[in-house]
This record gives C-alpha cells, structure tokens and sequence, in this order.
C-alpha cells in the first residue's frame, strides 16, 4: 500500500528543494537521459553448475533513478545483486561503476570492500546486523582503522544524526538492535550504507517484512534519498509497490533480462505476465453453500491478559465450504488464534468446538487426527525440519499411519512413492524425495506443506501467512488450492497481513487488535478502509 | 566457628586467592576473547600446559624471565594458529578440534620435556618472578602482605584485563570483534574479514592462555611437573560463562574461585582431619557448577559461537 504516484510529484516540490528537483522534473522529460550514468552491468553471466542463473543481463543506472528489478523466486534476481556486491564473482561480463569524478571504471569483482569503497551499498533481506551491537555500533562498524586506539565516536555521531535528519530515517541509536523492531533494524542497514555515502542503494525484497505503514515510510524516504541524486535499484515482486514506486522496471526471468521499461504505462498485468512467462488467470471463486459448522468460538480467551498476542472472548464461527480472513497487524493476537486451532494452546476459558466436538486440552495430535490442517506461520521453525528430507517432511503428521510404518520400521520406499506422486502433482521444483528440505526455495517449501495438509483432505485449514514471502507463481497456486479446497466442503481460517489476498479470498472477513476479536464481515462490498480502520484498532460501535 | 571466619581477616588467605586466581584470569581472558569472536577454544588446557612448560624452558636455557613469558605467548599463538586454521576458514567442528589441540599441545609439551631432560627424576629449577617490592603500598598494615606477596607477573594479569575490557569496549577493533561473534555476515557486509577478526582473536586469546600456564612455572612454582595444569583450563571455560563473556566480570570470578580454593586449603587444616580432605577440594568445584547453573540459564551465548562461517554463502 505505497503512496500513489500523485504524491511522488508533491515531494519532489517540497519547499527549499524546489529548484533543483523542477529541473531535474523537467530534464527527466527530454531524451536522452542526460542523469550521469552511475552504474553499468555488461553481459553479465553467472552459472551454479548446470544451472544459468544468470544470462548475459545488461543493466544501466543512472543517478536518481529508481529502478525495479522484478522477477520471480530464482529468477537471478538475487544472484545479480550478490556479484554487484562482491558475494559472487560473474563468469562473464563486467561491471563499471562511476568514482566520484564521475568517470565509469571497472569494479573488481569478489569484494564487498571494493564494492563499498566504489559507493555501491546493500540491504539485505535478511539483515546483516550484529544484534549484540547498538544502531550506532553498527552503522561505524569497520569505517575506522582496526588498529586506531580510539574509536571516534562524537564526529561520527555528529555525522549519523545528520544522516537521520536529512533522510528522515529515525532509529534508537543507543539500545542493541535486537531490541529494535523490523522497521527500525532496516532503517539502521539504510543508514549504514548512506554513511558509506552510496551512489547506488540496492534493496533487497525491502518491504516483504513491513507493516503497511512502515512501508509507506520506507517509499517516501527512498523517493527523499533518490531526489538527493542516489540511484536506487528495489528488488521485488510486489506489483503494486513496482508501479508506485519506481521509474523503470527490468524484468528477470529464468536468469535472463526480460524487459527494461519505464512503469509508466505498465500496468500488473503486464508486469505479472512478463514475470511469470504466461498469462496469470484470474482467481475465480465459485459460490458454495456453507455447510455445518468446523470451528467455533465461544467467548473464548487464550494466552495471559498482559501479553498483546492473545484473545478475549472472541466468538467465532467457521463452517464447511467458506473462506473466513482474519486480518491485523501481526502480533495482535492471531498467533494465540492459531496456537489455539492448531491445538497448541487450550482456552483459558470459553467454549471451543472444532469439528463437532469440544476441543479440550492443548493437543496438537489430537487437532491433526480430528483433521485439521495446518499451514504455520513460519514454514522454516514450525512448518518443516530442515535437516530431514522431502519425503519425511511429507509424512511428519501422518508417520505411525498405516502406509508409512509398520511395527514400527518406516515404509520408505511407499513414503517415497507417495511423495514423488506429490511432487508431481503440486510442481515442487527439487531434486527428488531424498532432497533436504532445507535446500528448497521458500515458495517449493511451501507447496510441501500444502500437499502434506490436504494430502489428508482436512475439514479445517488453518492457513497463517501462507503466502508470506512467496512470489506470483507460488501465490497463485496456494490460492487456487485453498479455494478447490473449499470447494470440496473445508473450512479455511486464512489469517494474513496482506489485504490483497485476504479480499481476494475471503466470503467473510473479521478483524483482530490488541486480542479482541470483531465479528466476521461479509466479504463482498466490504470496504477496506473500514478494514484498515479497524486495524488500527477503531472498532465501529465504539465510542470515538 | 570463630576460626572458619577469622580465616578472611588473614592478609595470607587474600593473597594466595589473589595468587590462586592470577591463571585463571589469564585463561578466562583468553577464553572470552576466542568466544566473543565466535570460536570455542578447548585447546585452553593444552595450551597451559605448553605454555607452562615452553616458558619455563626457555628460563631455564638462559633467557630472562620476561624472555620465558614472550616465549610462552608464542607457542600459546602458534597452538592457536592449529586451531584457527582448522576452524575458521576450514570450518571444521570447534568441539573436536579443541579436545584435539589440547591433546595435541599437552603431549607436545611432555615430549619436549622428556626431549631436554632425559635422564631427571626432579625437574631442574630456576629462578622465579621475585615478590614485589612497592614503596609505599608495602608498607600498609594488611595491603602490604598482600601486595607483597605478589609478582610482577601477577600485575600483568590485571593490566591485562583493563587492556581487553578497553580492547573490546572502546575501540573499532572491539567492535568488529564483538560483530563478528554475533553475525559474521554484518562484519563481511561492512568489508570486513571474517577470517582475519577470528584467526587474530584465536591467537591472541591463545597467547594469554599460555600465559596462564607460564605463571604457574615462572611465578607460583620454580619448575614444571606432568599434571600441574590440573583441569584449570576447564575451569577458565566455565568462568567464561560465569562472566557473561565481559572482562571485568571474569576477574570477579577468577578471584572469586581462588578465595574459594584458599579458603578450603585452610578450613582443612581447622576441621584437623574430621572431615575427608576431598571433601574440601571439591568445594571450588561444586561453587562452579552450582553458579554455573545460575548463571548459564540466563547466559547470552554469543549468537555465532561455534557457527563456522564460509564466505558466499547465506
């Protein structure tokens, strides 16, 4: 939910910068490009093996500019950036980068340190912070002289909070880290990389962990940075965020350069099909009669009155064949929902009934044998075990049934079978059974633990976050076979931060915050600002 | 009862504590350095035993004293350099390769000995470190004892803590130092070299730990006997925990296991046989483990302790 471009136009005219920012306006409209070039990749080919995760790509940057680069999971998206950042070195091609005199020079490759010293910065998806440290530990870390005796701490003090002012990018400085939230660690890694003085700013899937909010602030004060003559290249594949954000937009797909194109007049469609390499149909939702109830919540309370992710007497009814949306901002008590529903946590007090029958004491064997699926929030910590292979992860819920053991010996060659038929079926992109699953990309992560839910054909789905940090293609997918599974009679609890995907599903939406939960919405003619409202923690028939 | 506590009015109790604990403090220094940068060292009871013996050899075959220390160092950092080397760039398991050093240095160290004196039942002595002479503070009712019963090498000890604390506090070296135990990718993001920052810090923290065990030949002893170590190295492990890997906190403990120590030597001497001497000897031990379970449930490992890391991959 980034700003519209309409507003871009209204910060390039803040007063005081006034001048500068109309004649770059006005020379953005003449042809050529007269911005100095900043950044240039040549014929840029990278191979793992067999595989050609990069394929002869070009790429120009120029000061100012803010450029997507879009592509899906694996594409070489990220392969690209690491060999501009020295984590890789490219078999073929060269990269030139400007000095500060403006003459393009080649960058050695396989050195953070020279990519730094030639001004190129990164952000990380995951965030390269040490946690013991402070915001101002981390941002002067390895800028002074190991062997000085003193580290300077005032001038670069001085010079850090000039950044913040400038940049607006504001972060307790003086606490460690990791008690900073995600927001704040991210504006640390921004500000590390403008203390180096960057001229060119690579952000990687930069918005995939922030609230709303907090993304609409990270797109103004890129747009402030960009403005100031940085260049800004924004990995993701969140379309809207590319449109509304971005100058340019270079597409990757299958390690090779796709399109390079102003977002100006393109449109997500057109972005999706380039992305993806074929039309993405559109979600069709047919209607269905809900049936009997699967879940239901009676003034039920789970977790301590202190803590904020928790339930008050929430009420609640799920039933077969729909589609319920919980929306809110993280933390707010959906993970006390889906302890409760996965049979993690038990009411403290309240009536819950899953399937017919009272759903007692915390019992997370019980939940599965009662069939209810799971899809867990983190895929990595509670979805799967990284160090067992494909095929035991398929079978984890479902090991002492009678196809995968007997007297206790596991059956592999059945259990292998039967994950090469899911495999199959659900296109998981691995080697083969055997695989670890740790060695998997997210999104083929994730259709493992879809194809092991509804493996089972589950009256309940629990589906938290089951899209988080997917790109379309595996979207797309989960969306379509939770819908086909509620067309076969199950009942899904889609709790999601992503309102796209919430409307987009959803027959009924109810809305979480600070554990109170509203009563569900019909989902049609909905308005997502009375959503967001309530998000926020404005619950109508309250007094304001 | 009376007695028991009248030993801690004894300027002779405080001041083999002190003498008790001035290994120690070089080990958990020592031990904390490698840990901060992320590597686990068990070579550190090796280390004081080659420590220990190198230096004292070198003594003994004509250089000075503080020659036999800068000897003892060495061979700490040549030992640290073994295991370095086959933990950080070739990331191999710091649990085995530590048992392994110790193994290794500890034979090395008796091999040595046996090289030099074949044919000796008692090993030949040498001068020691001498007490302290300070003018004025030896004067002092109750401190003088106490200083005065001290070495030179016992002051190192002590400059040594000020020396990390300020190290690692308060310069960029620290810094990095404490960024690479916690998230080696922050330290490469930054330019850094990992392998550099834990090879260095491996070295250094070995070179103090030898210097542990040198204290024992050049200061408290006058010679080198098999088994002299005793187990002090693991300790120095433990106290690493104790000290939540912060400096300051690790001379507490180190001073705080040597009162221990002195304490029980002389309880046993009041209680006059009426309780088993063991008993006595398992006092420091026991208070080791009991704080060690109070403390290390709590404990804030450094989050990239025992995690090798290679280059380019995430």
């Amino acid at each position: 939910m980034l700003p519209s471009s309409g507003r871009d136009a209204a910060d390039l005219s803040r007063p005081g910068r006034g001048s500068r920012q109309g004649n770059r306006l006005r020379l953005q409209l003449m042809h050529p490009d007269p911005r100095p070039l900043v950044l240039s990749l040549t014929g840029i080919t990278k191979r793992f093996g067999p595989l050609t995760a990069n394929d002869r790509i070009d790429l120009d940057v120029r000061a100012g500019e803010i450029v997507a680069l879009l592509g899906e999971n694996g594409a070489g998206k990220t392969t690209l950036m690491s060999i501009l950042f020295g984590h890789y070195v490219a078999d073929e091609g060269t990269v030139n980068v400007a000095g500060t005199g403006g003459q393009l020079a080649p960058l050695p490759g396989g050195s953070a340190e020279a990519a730094l010293e030639a001004g190129i910065g990164m952000v990380h998806q995951h965030f390269a912070l040490a946690e013991n440290l402070t915001g101002f530990e981390n941002i002067v870390l390895g800028t002074q002289s190991l062997w000085s005796t003193r580290l300077k701490r005032r001038e670069a003090r001085a010079r850090v909070e000039r950044l913040i002012e400038e940049s607006g990018l504001a972060a307790d400085l003086d606490v460690p880290v990791a008690r900073l939230s995600v927001g704040e660690q991210q504006r640390i890694e921004i500000l590390k990389a403008l203390y180096r003085d960057v001229r060119v700013l690579i952000l990687d899937e930069p918005t995939a962990v922030l609230t709303p909010q907090e993304a609409d602030g990270l797109a103004a004060t890129v747009r402030r940075l960009a403005g100031r003559g940085l260049a800004v290249i924004f990995i993701s594949h969140k379309l809207h965020e590319v449109l509304a954000l971005c100058e340019r937009v270079v597409v990757l797909r299958g390690g090779a350069k796709v399109a390079d194109r102003p977002t100006a007049g393109a449109d997500r469609a057109t972005l999706a099909e380039l992305m993806v390499g074929r039309a993405i149909p559109a979600r069709e939702r047919p209607p269905t009669t809900p049936g009997a109830s699967v879940l239901e919540l009676r003034a039920a309370s789970v977790g301590k009155p202190g803590q904020r992710d928790r339930l008050e007497a929430a009420d609640l009814v799920l039933r077969a064949g729909e589609i319920v949306g919980i929306a809110g901002v993280s933390g707010n008590g959906q993970g006390a929902l889906a302890a409760l529903v996965a049979g993690l946590a038990a009411a403290r007090s309240g009536e819950v009934t899953i399937a017919g029958a009272p759903a007692g004491e915390a019992d997370p064997a019980g939940r599965i044998a009662a069939g209810v699926g799971r899809i867990p929030e983190d895929r990595h910590r509670d979805g799967t075990i990284g160090a067992l292979s494909v095929a035991e992860n398929y079978v984890l819920e479902t090991v002492s049934e009678a196809g995968n053991q007997a007297f206790g010996f596991l059956r592999r060659a059945g259990i292998r079978a039967r994950t090469g038929e899911a495999i199959r079926a659900y296109d998981i992109r691995c080697p083969g059974p055997d695989a670890a699953i740790r060695a998997l990309s997210g999104g083929n992560m994730q259709k493992v633990v879809l194809a092991r839910v509804l493996e089972r054909a589950p009256r309940l789905i629990l589906a938290h976050q089951p899209t988080r940090g997917l790109d379309i293609g595996a979207t797309t997918e989960v969306h379509r076979r939770l819908i086909a599974a509620r067309g076969r009679g199950a009942g899904v609890l889609l709790i999601s931060e992503d309102l796209d995907e919430l409307f987009a599903l959803s027959d009924r939406i109810a809305v979480v915050h600070a554990g109170h939960l509203s009563p569900a919405m019909v989902a049609e003619g909905l308005d997502v600002r009375t959503v967001g409202l309530m998000m926020a923690g404005h619950m109508p028939g309250e007094a304001a | 009862m009376l007695d028991a506590l009248d030993i801690l009015l004894q300027a002779n109790f405080w001041a083999a504590t002190i003498r008790i604990a001035t290994p120690l403090i070089f080990g958990v220094l020592g031990a904390l350095l490698c840990e901060r940068a992320g590597v686990l060292n068990l070579g550190i009871e090796g280390i004081f035993v080659a420590g220990a013996m190198s230096g004292w050899l070198a003594v003994y075959l004509g250089l000075p004293l503080w020659g036999g220390v800068l000897v003892a160092a060495l061979v700490g950092a040549g030992f640290g350099l073994v295991h370095g080397v086959l933990t950080v760039p070739l990331g191999l398991s710091q649990h085995v390769t530590g048992i392994g050093v110790t193994l290794l240095a500890t034979s090395a160290a008796y091999f040595g000995y046996r090289v030099a004196f074949p044919n000796v039942g008692t090993p030949p002595r040498i001068e020691p470190f001498p007490p302290l002479d300070v003018p004025v503070i030896g004067n002092l009712p109750f401190i003088g004892p106490i200083v005065g019963q001290q070495t030179a090498f016992t002051v190192l000890a002590f400059a040594c803590v000020i020396l990390v604390a300020f190290v690692l506090a308060r310069t960029p070296l620290g810094l990095a130092l404490r960024a690479v135990g916690d998230n080696p990718e922050a330290v490469e993001a930054q330019g850094l070299s990992v392998v550099g920052l834990r090879m260095g810090a491996v070295m250094a923290g070995s070179a103090l730990m030898a210097l542990g065990g040198a204290f024992l030949t050049l200061s408290a002893f006058n010679a080198f006997y098999f088994g002299m170590i005793n187990g002090r190295g693991w300790v120095c492990i433990a106290l690493t925990v104790f000290a939540s890997w912060r400096p300051g906190k690790a001379l507490v403990g180190a001073l705080l296991f040597g009162a221990l120590d002195a304490y029980q030597l002389r309880l046993q001497t009041i209680t006059g046989g009426a309780v088993p001497s063991q008993i006595f000897l398992m006092l420091p031990y026991i208070f080791s483990i009991a704080a060690l379970v109070l403390v290390a449930r709590r404990a804030d490992y450094p989050r990239a302790l025992m995690k090798p890391y290679f280059k380019g991959q995430r």
